[in-house]
């Protein structure tokens, strides 16, 4: 591929837009995009129709793969474009842009989420437990009743019921309580975060790669013990994504969030590597911006999980 | 008795197109009466509910006309009067602020007096209270269930299907197989009874996808979603034929699962109402007699046309890979006991529903000897509807 | 470091790889309309098929199964894969040059929008040759019809629902940075053309509920594959769940699709009545009010679902508000036509049929809107009229009246202006022979999504389907007329209409294939 230059001169004037040049991987991209969704798709179908084919699994790692490594090498170019100083003050003003709404377009997918668990909560479960305006659903479920979090499900054959569920347990148990642990964790990452965005930018690049990696150690151990958390729910308490609706909102919530502290915690790691590498200048550092931006985003979203699917 | 069918069939099924094109196009300038009359327009319905929504309709109706006059007027006029081919110069001005509030504030009135009689008529919709007689009505793919909550226990529970034969709608090899009948599509075989006068309340659920009941004439269009009871209710004063639709998409049959009610005196109903307990008394009597092979093959056939047939075909070839076959089927052929599992407690996930509490025992009983000695099987037993007893008590 | 690099005053490269390695705006605009024009003639067919059923009562052609295939099908194609990417292709084209850029913001993120779908519809088309068929819930996919019920396809439909999603969202927030960082100096917010403004604050709805259709289809898989229970009461979800997290989407949707039309129709109206737009700020304050209030109208879809009656009466009013703005457009549309000087050219006919339509369905929309009359009319074909006057002389002819408009400015050369005219004519009376009839039908009781209906039904259905036919095939003159302008024909001048304003038309046609390599002056 050519490397994109930047076109300072058109027409015999200087002009301060920077387009790139023809690129592969926006098609490449896609194809990869392409073949993982297909090759996921038939790999969940294969496993309810219990049959299994190594045609649908490849398919899916391929796409993966080739996803991935594009996506390296676009942000690799991108990086490297970056360096050699193509992109104007303009396009970094609309890398900027970028990054907002899509972190918006994230708080639109977890709102999705919250609003079921709103309109379950004060909705769906007191009618079937004969309260409000539909109670009479309840001649339907008799002897259901709807406190939540749901221990008792209207129907316990089609979806077990949990023994116990991840509410607050008390001041008592507090030290034992892993969602608990898990705020303070990331509540201290982003401020450790802050501080390595401090360092940056006054150019202090020990300090930089200090509290980033603490940052970056941070959402592992988050990672690590909500794992703990999930593996404790499956054994100890029953609780399982099969177990009604609590089940259901408590793990797609965290589960959704672990997924973009995962995400999170990865382009922090690779910020690490690239503050190693010196790429970050105190007054350009777009990516480790945007990265800490996202952390911070799932930070929040995580204090939003700890109230309204611990807590309250 | 008077059929009262605000939707006129036509005789037969093309003719009348050219009165009723015209009437299509008078719609603008006819009275509501006639536009009842040529079916282009909503009934009027016989509650007292269903006419208040028609009036609204009206209303609502005649003002957009009006708006629309005025607006399209204006559009006309300056189409005609401001060509460039006339030789119209443009004027200049871009901006009016008091023409600008003038069309705001005036739609924004004219809003709110749709909105209050909007409100009053579905406030009153919604009040269900003090009913005289309550009906579950519960959707299945694709019939409804209706159970009348009876106090005194002895309550009377029915299915009613679409009673048009298939041969009236499958026209596939291009020519017409039979000739469609007047109510074709909008037959059961047997209809939901009410009585005339009384508030009857529905409370409607599903047993598997979603469904909305529907008939126009009571203006009650309520959804029967599973796992959750929906309140409606109808107060008619007129005894009389009325029909409907299940108007929300439910799979493959959505269409040809009509609603029929009947609305009769209130002696005719008791009368129909205590004709229906003794049956339903003479059904689970039969639970414990024994039947010859032909009695069991004669009704199996007639519960298999009605229940079964959609699904697994008339042929018993089903439609695969959604509907087995049950021509040669494992289960169909193998111990009988499978068998009846399958057809009492259904299949979970699959389309196959638990008949055991949709059907009676001598019609679950009927069905399996048939389906083993029919359709190209020929196993040779017979399942009496003790056997059904029998399984379901464990 | 003045390295000016001979091959950048290059145009195209030339070959497939051209379209597919492109960075430039008017080449990603091109492949949208392409894509789109494709799917309108895919989604067409699937339409023809439901119309050929219906010409008669009884079972004529397909299984009902099918039927339902074919409708769910013709929903999302049209609504996904034709109109959607079609105002997306038009702002490729026209935003970068109306405001003065010189492409979009991201252009190698601009191309992955586009490509991926493809991919997405080949995957959701491929679904009618697996077994058990594709999908056949409709385009709302209710649940449970489309979880516990649905046909294995709907696993692919989900992911395709997904990556589409992912594609929508890349693609406006390109365009919300392409406007608020790329404006030509002098070119202020209030200054921006119309068609600019309305897509901004689509690019707005576009980001806010794409993701949460990509909540609710999440949802569905999970309770598909993974045992949860969010839409099923026996866990403690329920199935009204899924159809308001599907309308906070659906609803936001159904302006996406007419925003930018609005956008479209505020350029070529002035034009041809060589006449300023009247009221250009309240057009901008409208556009954003009926943006503010599609977010909290959804459940006006869902009012026979036994919704709480304060729940009912607050979506009423608030659905019955949005006449206002949109009111306000319409008489600010007809002001600027007052007292103008009007010709008659191809773009004109169809933007005049646009308002006249549209009204016409905005007014059945307001019926919709009340209640108690909605438990009458609902999920009747009266629904199908009001959607159909709105989406196809609506969205459609607003995109045919753009694609007239700024033909000569993308080819370089006119369209033959007489076929136009024919294609429009074929188009207006087709397009009401064909829907106007569902109003009746509806209103006299006919339920949607049904193959076969009761005798009464029979004439008016078969005059739609004779509509159906007519206006499909008048839509194959359209593609030639477009082909026909690409290949030759009278060359066009910069300006082309005589009316027209905006930066655009300073280009010369066709527009070169970088354009404003150094941003003009807007005073
Ligand atoms: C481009 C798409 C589009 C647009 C613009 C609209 C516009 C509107 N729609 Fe429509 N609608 C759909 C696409 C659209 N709709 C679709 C696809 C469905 C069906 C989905 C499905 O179920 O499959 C649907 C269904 C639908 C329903 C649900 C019906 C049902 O299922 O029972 C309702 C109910 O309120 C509704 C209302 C409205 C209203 C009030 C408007 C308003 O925005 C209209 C406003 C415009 C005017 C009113 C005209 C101009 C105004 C004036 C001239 C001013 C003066 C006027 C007055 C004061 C009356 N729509
Ligand atoms: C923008 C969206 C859009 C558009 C443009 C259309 C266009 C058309 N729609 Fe639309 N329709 C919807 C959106 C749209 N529709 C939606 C959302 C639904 C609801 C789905 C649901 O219920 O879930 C619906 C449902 C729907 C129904 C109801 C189905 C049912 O309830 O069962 C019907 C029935 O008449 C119908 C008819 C048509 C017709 C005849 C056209 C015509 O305008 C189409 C004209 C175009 C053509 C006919 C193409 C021309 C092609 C050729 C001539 C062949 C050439 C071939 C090659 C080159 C290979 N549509
Ligand atoms: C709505 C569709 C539907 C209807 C109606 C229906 N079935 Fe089924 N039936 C199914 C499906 C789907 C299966 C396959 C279940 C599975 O995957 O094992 C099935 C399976 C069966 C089987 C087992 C066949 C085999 O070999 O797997 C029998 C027997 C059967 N049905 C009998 C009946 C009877 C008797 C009736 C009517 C009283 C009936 N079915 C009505 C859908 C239906
Ligand atoms: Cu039942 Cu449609
Ligand atoms: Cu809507």
């Amino acid at each position: 591929m050519a490397t994109p230059t930047k076109p300072s001169n058109v027409n015999g004037v200087d002009q301060p837009y920077y387009v790139p040049d023809q690129s592969k991987f926006p098609a490449l991209a896609s194809l990869g995009m392409g073949l993982m969704v297909f090759g996921l798709g038939s790999m969940l179908n294969d496993m309810k129709a219990d049959v299994s084919s190594t045609v649908s699994s490849m398919m899916a790692v391929l796409g993966f793969a080739v996803l991935g490594t594009v996506l390296f090498n676009w942000f690799a170019t991108q990086i490297r474009e970056n360096h050699e100083g193509l992109p104007g003050p303009q396009l970094k003003r609309s890398y900027v842009l970028g990054m907002y709404w899509f972190i918006f377009s994230e708080v639109m997918f977890f709102a999705a989420f919250f609003g079921s668990l709103y309109y379950v909560r004060n909705f769906s479960v007191p009618w079937l437990a004969g309260e409000g305006d539909k109670g009479v659903s309840n001649m339907l479920w008799e002897g259901f009743q709807g406190s939540w979090p749901v221990i008792s499900n209207p129907n316990p054959t089609l979806f077990t019921n949990p023994n116990e569920s991840m509410a607050w347990r008390g001041f008592g148990e507090a030290l034992h309580y892993l969602p608990l642990w898990n705020t303070i964790l990331l509540l201290s990452s982003s401020v450790t975060v802050h501080i390595a965005h401090t360092a940056l930018k006054s150019g202090n690049r020990k300090q930089l790669i200090g509290w980033l990696g603490a940052t970056v150690l941070l959402g592992i151990v988050f990672l690590f013990l909500q794992v703990e958390e999930y593996a404790e729910a499956y054994s100890e308490l029953g609780l399982t994504l099969n177990s009604g609706i609590y089940g259901s909102t408590f793990f797609l919530l965290t589960g959704f969030h672990g997924f973009h502290v995962t995400l999170g915690a990865f382009m922090l790691g690779v910020m690490w590597f690239r503050a190693l590498r010196g790429h970050f200048k105190p007054e350009d550092h777009f990516g480790f911006e945007a990265a800490s931006w996202y952390w911070h985003f799932v930070d929040v979203v995580w204090v939003g999980l700890f109230c309204f699917v611990y807590l309250l | 008795m008077l059929p009262s069918l605000s939707i006129k069939p036509t005789p037969a099924v093309h003719s009348g197109r050219l009165r009723t094109l015209a009437a299509g196009f008078a719609l603008m300038f006819a009275s509501p009466a006639l536009l009842a009359e040529w079916g282009i327009n909503m009934t009027e319905g016989v509650t007292a509910l269903s006419a208040e929504t028609f009036s609204l309709h009206m209303l609502i109706f005649w003002i957009c006309v009006a708006i629309g006059v005025l607006v399209y007027g204006v559009l006309i006029y300056s189409m005609i009067a401001y060509r460039k081919s006339k030789g119209a110069v443009p004027a200049t001005f871009n901006h009016n602020t008091t023409a600008e509030i003038i069309w705001t504030v005036i739609p924004f009135l004219i809003l709110i007096g749709m909105a209050v009689p909007s409100t009053r008529v579905l406030t009153q919709i919604y009040d269900s209270s003090d009913s005289d007689l309550d009906i579950m009505v519960t959707g299945y793919q694709w019939r409804w269930q209706y159970r009348y909550l009876a106090d005194d226990g002895a309550e009377v529970t029915f299915f009613s299907n679409l009673a048009t034969p298939p041969e009236q709608y499958e026209n596939y090899e291009g020519s017409l197989a039979a000739e469609k009948g007047e109510n074709y599509l909008l037959e059961v075989d047997e209809p939901l009874v009410i009585p005339a006068g009384k508030k009857v309340r529905f409370l409607l659920t599903s047993a598997d996808v979603i469904h909305s009941w529907w008939v126009p004439d009571f203006s009650v269009k309520k959804d029967a979603i599973p796992g959750f009871v929906n309140e409606s209710w109808v107060r008619v004063e007129q005894p009389g034929l009325y029909r409907g639709q299940c108007t929300e998409l439910c799979g493959r049959l959505h269409g040809f699962m009509p609603i029929v009610v009947e609305v009769k005196e209130q002696a005719d109903f008791d009368a129909w109402y205590a004709e229906r307990q003794a049956a339903a008394q003479r059904i689970s009597d039969a639970a414990t007699q024994t039947f010859t092979m032909e009695q069991l093959m004669a009704q199996g056939q007639t519960v298999y046309n009605t229940y079964c047939m959609a699904c697994h075909q008339a042929n018993g070839q089903g439609l695969p890979p959604a509907f087995p076959a049950l021509t040669g089927s494992a289960i169909a052929t193998g111990p009988a006991a499978d068998h009846i599992n399958i057809v009492l407690n259904g299949k979970q996930g699959t389309a196959m529903a638990a008949f055991g509490t949709q059907l009676s025992a001598v019609d679950i009983a009927s069905v399996i000897t048939f389906e083993r000695n029919a359709l190209g099987n020929s196993v040779g037993d017979m399942v009496q509807p003790v056997d059904i007893v029998q399984a379901q008590a464990q | 470091m003045a390295t000016g690099h001979a091959e950048h005053h290059h145009g195209p490269a030339t070959g497939f790889t051209r379209w597919l390695y492109t960075t430039n705006h008017k080449d990603i605009g091109s492949m949208y309309l392409w894509f789109s024009f494709a799917m309108f003639l895919l989604g067409g067919v699937f339409a023809l098929v439901i119309r050929a059923e219906l010409f008669q009562p009884g079972l004529q052609f397909v299984d009902p199964n099918f039927f339902n295939q074919m409708t769910t099908m013709h929903g999302l194609v049209m609504v996904f894969g034709a109109v959607m990417p079609a105002f997306v292709g038009l702002a490729n084209w026209m935003i970068p040059m109306m405001i003065g850029a010189p492409d979009m913001a991201l252009p190698r993120m601009n191309n992955w929008s586009f490509w991926i779908l493809p991919f997405a519809f080949t995957m959701l088309a491929s679904t009618l040759f697996m077994e058990g068929g594709a999908p056949n819930f409709g385009w709302t996919f209710y649940a449970p019809l489309s979880t516990t019920y649905a046909p294995a396809s709907v696993t692919f439909f989900i992911f395709a629902v997904h990556i589409m999603g992912a594609s929508s969202i890349m693609g406006s927030i390109n365009i919300i940075a392409t406007i608020q960082n790329l404006r030509a100096p002098g070119m202020t917010y209030m200054k921006m053309p119309l068609f600019v403004w309305t897509w901004l604050i689509t690019a707005y709805l576009l980001i806010a509920v794409m993701p949460v259709l990509a909540g609710v289809v999440t949802m569905m898989l999970f309770d598909i594959h993974f045992g949860t229970s969010f839409f099923s009461a026996a866990g403690g979800g329920d199935p009204v769940l899924f159809q308001h997290v599907f309308w906070f989407f659906g609803h936001p949707e159904v302006y996406i699709m007419i925003l930018p039309a609005f956008g479209v129709v505020s350029e070529i109206i002035p034009t041809f009545s060589r006449k300023k737009l009247f009221g250009y700020d309240s057009m901008v304050y409208a556009t954003s009010s009926i943006a503010f209030l599609s977010f909290i109208v959804w459940a006006h879809h869902m009012f026979t679902t036994g919704m709480p009656l304060a729940g009912e009466l607050f979506f009423m009013y608030a659905t019955m508000l949005i006449a206002v703005p949109t009111g306000v457009k319409v008489f600010n549309w007809i002001t600027t036509m007052f007292r103008g000087s009007i010709s008659f050219e191809t773009p004109m006919l169809f933007a005049i049929a646009f308002v006249v339509l549209f009204t016409c369905g905005g007014f059945t929309g307001l019926m919709l809107a009340i209640a108690p009359a909605d438990f009458q009319y609902h999920d009747t074909y009266f629904v199908v009229a009001h959607f159909h006057y709105v989406l196809v002389p609506g969205a459609v002819f607003s995109i045919m009246a753009a694609a007239y408009y700024w033909l000569p400015k993308w080819t370089g050369n006119m369209y033959d202006e007489t076929l136009g005219k024919v294609h429009f004519w074929l188009s207006f009376v087709g397009i009401n022979v064909l829907f106007f009839p569902q109003h009746f039908l509806g209103l006299s009781g006919m339920p949607r999504r049904i193959p076969d209906y009761a005798l009464q039904f029979a004439d008016f259905n078969m005059i739609s389907s004779v509509g159906a036919f007519l206006f499909g095939f008048s839509q194959l003159l359209f593609m030639f007329i477009v082909l026909k302008t690409v290949m030759g024909g009278k060359k066009a001048t910069a300006q082309v209409w005589e009316g027209a304003e905006g930066l655009e038309w300073t280009l010369p046609s066709p527009a070169p294939y970088h354009t404003f390599s150094t941003p003009p002056t807007v005073k």
